[in-house]
């Protein structure tokens, strides 16, 4: 080489995941980086691909629920919320008024959940492992809750179309309260372990800014948007399951950045407590079941004695029930955004087409727009603020 | 393997035996192959209240290359079953893998298109955990039953320790044309072998 020319600078290539513990699953990018500059990005997806929609078009309506629980398995109740609510619209049926305040209780404690995930992966990926510890500390208590409701921790599958399968336990009420009053302390030793913790601001502060312009043009739903001070939430905005009649503030942030959109996720945590006790005390004994009868089989008693109960538990437990031919989209407001189910029924059994609006897959397209002109480093301060599941983004 | 390669033949190693077994079991250090819900069980596991730590394998290494057990953690994809066997082949001998959940174990509730119906079409297993997904407490035991396979390991010959198979006789006498085999008395039912 003659040492006249200059040496040609070129970009490099790498490849990250699919394989890699701060994608918070199977996610893999593809990185041109200049140096240490990220040029571009792309996420290359699919490795959790489950074929979901298809299996549910194979399953009756009561069966696919277990399906949802698999997509985002963080918030399994929020993903059967919206599931079970797209059915209930189609229907046309209405909740008695306690399986409304159980399920916006349970919905807000699968948020704190959700969160809590959030929050020690990405605290673990920035360097603080401990925060991971205590944070798991606390998920243990809310997956109780799920244990003892439907028997299961993580995969629940508690709600039905027309309400839930069981009531709670007596012991439900005195549990969460109970984790309403403790878990404000948890929170603020969070906040006094990274908020203003030096290494963390340096971390995030003005990493991976989207504007609100951008973040709308990409879909972006959720704390992402909210991080960049745009107030759009789901429970405000449609609400559902009575969200209309409980007082609750929308946190919002500034900045846009991976700082912003982590404030705005602790500040939705002591706003789900604040929701949470405010459906405790609305909490009055009744029905969690819709009284009709294609729903739900007769007491065990009917069952034995009258003919009726017995053909329509006959024909709950073989073949499912039948919504009327048409089609529904119904929406919530996940903890990573706003998660839309779409039903098409022919009149069978079996829906025609089920189709998921995943807040995760959506979000996941702002990465790059994050990324660009940022440090590699960045690029998994990016990942962790955006809170994707791949199992809901490959579905 | 290791340096028990370098032991010759003809000398007895049983004390030395042992106590690498019972390095190794004591020592178990995981690959973060965490693939869908149960990669959360597995970091619940991991985290305070169940502590993996009591056993020796709170150590997760994201690169295969220090990890000597690989759970399998969550559904397989198609797409996804070459990284995997890629990883496990990255792995240092000796190495293990654990195949959690039912999802990992047999396709559990996926069966379509999509989905590898058993990891164990992919790589070998060395123990199953049931559930979906199973709950810490089932891991763990999942990592105790491995505990107990790794003390049956022979620092010579085949690794990892062969479990005792037993072989059911297939009747020679063959009930001639019906190509069917009936079981003789006394004798165990025929192994229907692979189809």
């Amino acid at each position: 080489m003659s040492a006249t020319t200059a040496p040609e600078f070129k970009t490099i290539t790498i490849n990250m995941g699919p394989q890699h513990p701060s994608t918070h699953g199977v996610l893999r990018l593809i990185i041109e980086l200049d140096g240490e500059t990220v040029v571009s990005l792309k996420p290359v997806m699919g490795y959790l691909h489950t074929g979901m929609e298809k299996i549910m078009e194979a399953k009756s309506y009561t069966k696919s629920i277990t399906v949802t629980d698999r997509m985002d398995y963080l918030s399994p109740l929020g993903n059967n919320m919206a599931y079970v609510g797209a059915v209930e619209r189609l229907m046309g049926l209405t909740l008695p008024e306690r399986a409304q305040t159980l399920r916006v209780i349970l919905l807000e404690l699968a948020r704190i959940s959700s969160h809590l995930v959030w929050l020690g992966t990405h605290a673990i990926d920035l360097g603080a492992m401990s925060v991971f510890l205590y944070c798991f500390r606390e998920r243990e208590k809310l997956l109780d809750v799920n244990d003892m409701v439907a028997g299961s921790r993580m995969t629940p599958s508690y709600f039905r179309v027309g309400g839930f399968f069981q009531d709670v336990p007596d012991t439900f009420a005195p549990y969460v309260k109970k984790f309403v009053e403790e878990f404000p302390s948890s929170l603020d030793e969070y906040h006094n372990l990274l908020t203003k913790n030096r290494i963390w601001m340096k971390r995030t502060i003005d990493v991976g800014k989207i504007t609100a312009e951008q973040a709308v043009a990409l879909s972006v739903t959720g704390p992402s948007l909210r991080g960049s001070g745009l107030s759009y939430d789901v429970r405000k905005a449609q609400p559902y399951c009575g969200y209309e009649s409980y007082q609750f503030d929308v946190p919002l942030g500034k900045n846009g950045d991976v700082y912003d959109r982590y404030l705005c996720r602790m500040a939705e945590m002591r706003q789900s407590l604040h929701i949470i006790r405010q459906g405790l005390d609305r909490l009055r004994p009744g029905p969690v079941r819709s009284d009709n009868p294609y729903l739900f089989p007769a007491r065990r008693e009917d069952v034995k004695s009258g003919m009726e109960e017995l053909i329509f538990h006959f024909k709950i437990m073989s073949e499912g029930f039948r919504p009327p031919i048409g089609d529904s989209y119904f929406s919530i407001e996940s903890p990573k955004g706003e998660l839309g189910f779409y039903v098409a029924s022919d009149g069978e059994p079996l829906p025609y087409r089920v189709r998921v609006r995943p807040p995760s897959f959506i979000n996941l397209q702002a990465l790059e727009t994050m990324c660009v002109g940022r440090m590699v480093a960045d690029v998994v301060a990016c990942i962790g603020s955006i809170d994707i599941v791949l199992g809901e983004v490959d579905r | 393997m290791g340096l028990e390669e370098l032991v010759p033949d003809g000398i007895l190693t049983t004390t030395v035996e042992k106590m690498v077994n019972w390095a190794r079991r004591s020592s178990i250090w995981p690959a973060t192959f965490g693939l869908a819900c149960c990669a959360i069980e597995m970091m619940a596991t991991s985290a305070s209240r169940y502590d993996l730590a009591r056993f020796g394998a709170e150590v997760f290494r994201a690169s295969p290359r220090q990890a000597d057990l690989m759970i399998v953690a969550g559904r397989v994809s198609k797409k996804m079953a070459p990284v995997l066997k890629r990883i496990y082949d990255q792995m240092p001998e000796p190495k293990w893998v654990i195949s959690m959940g039912a999802c990992a174990s047999c396709g559990g509730e996926f069966k379509d298109y999509a989905i590898v119906q058993g990891v164990d079409t992919v790589v070998p297993v060395d123990v199953y955990v049931p559930g979906c997904p199973p709950r810490p407490e089932a891991l763990i035991y999942g990592i105790m039953k491995l505990q107990e396979k790794i003390d049956r390991m022979k620092l010579k010959g085949d690794h990892p320790a062969p479990d005792v198979i037993v072989e059911t006789p297939r009747p020679t006498g063959s009930t001639a044309g019906s190509g069917q085999t009936t079981p003789m008395s006394g004798v165990l039912p025929p192994n229907p072998g692979p189809a």
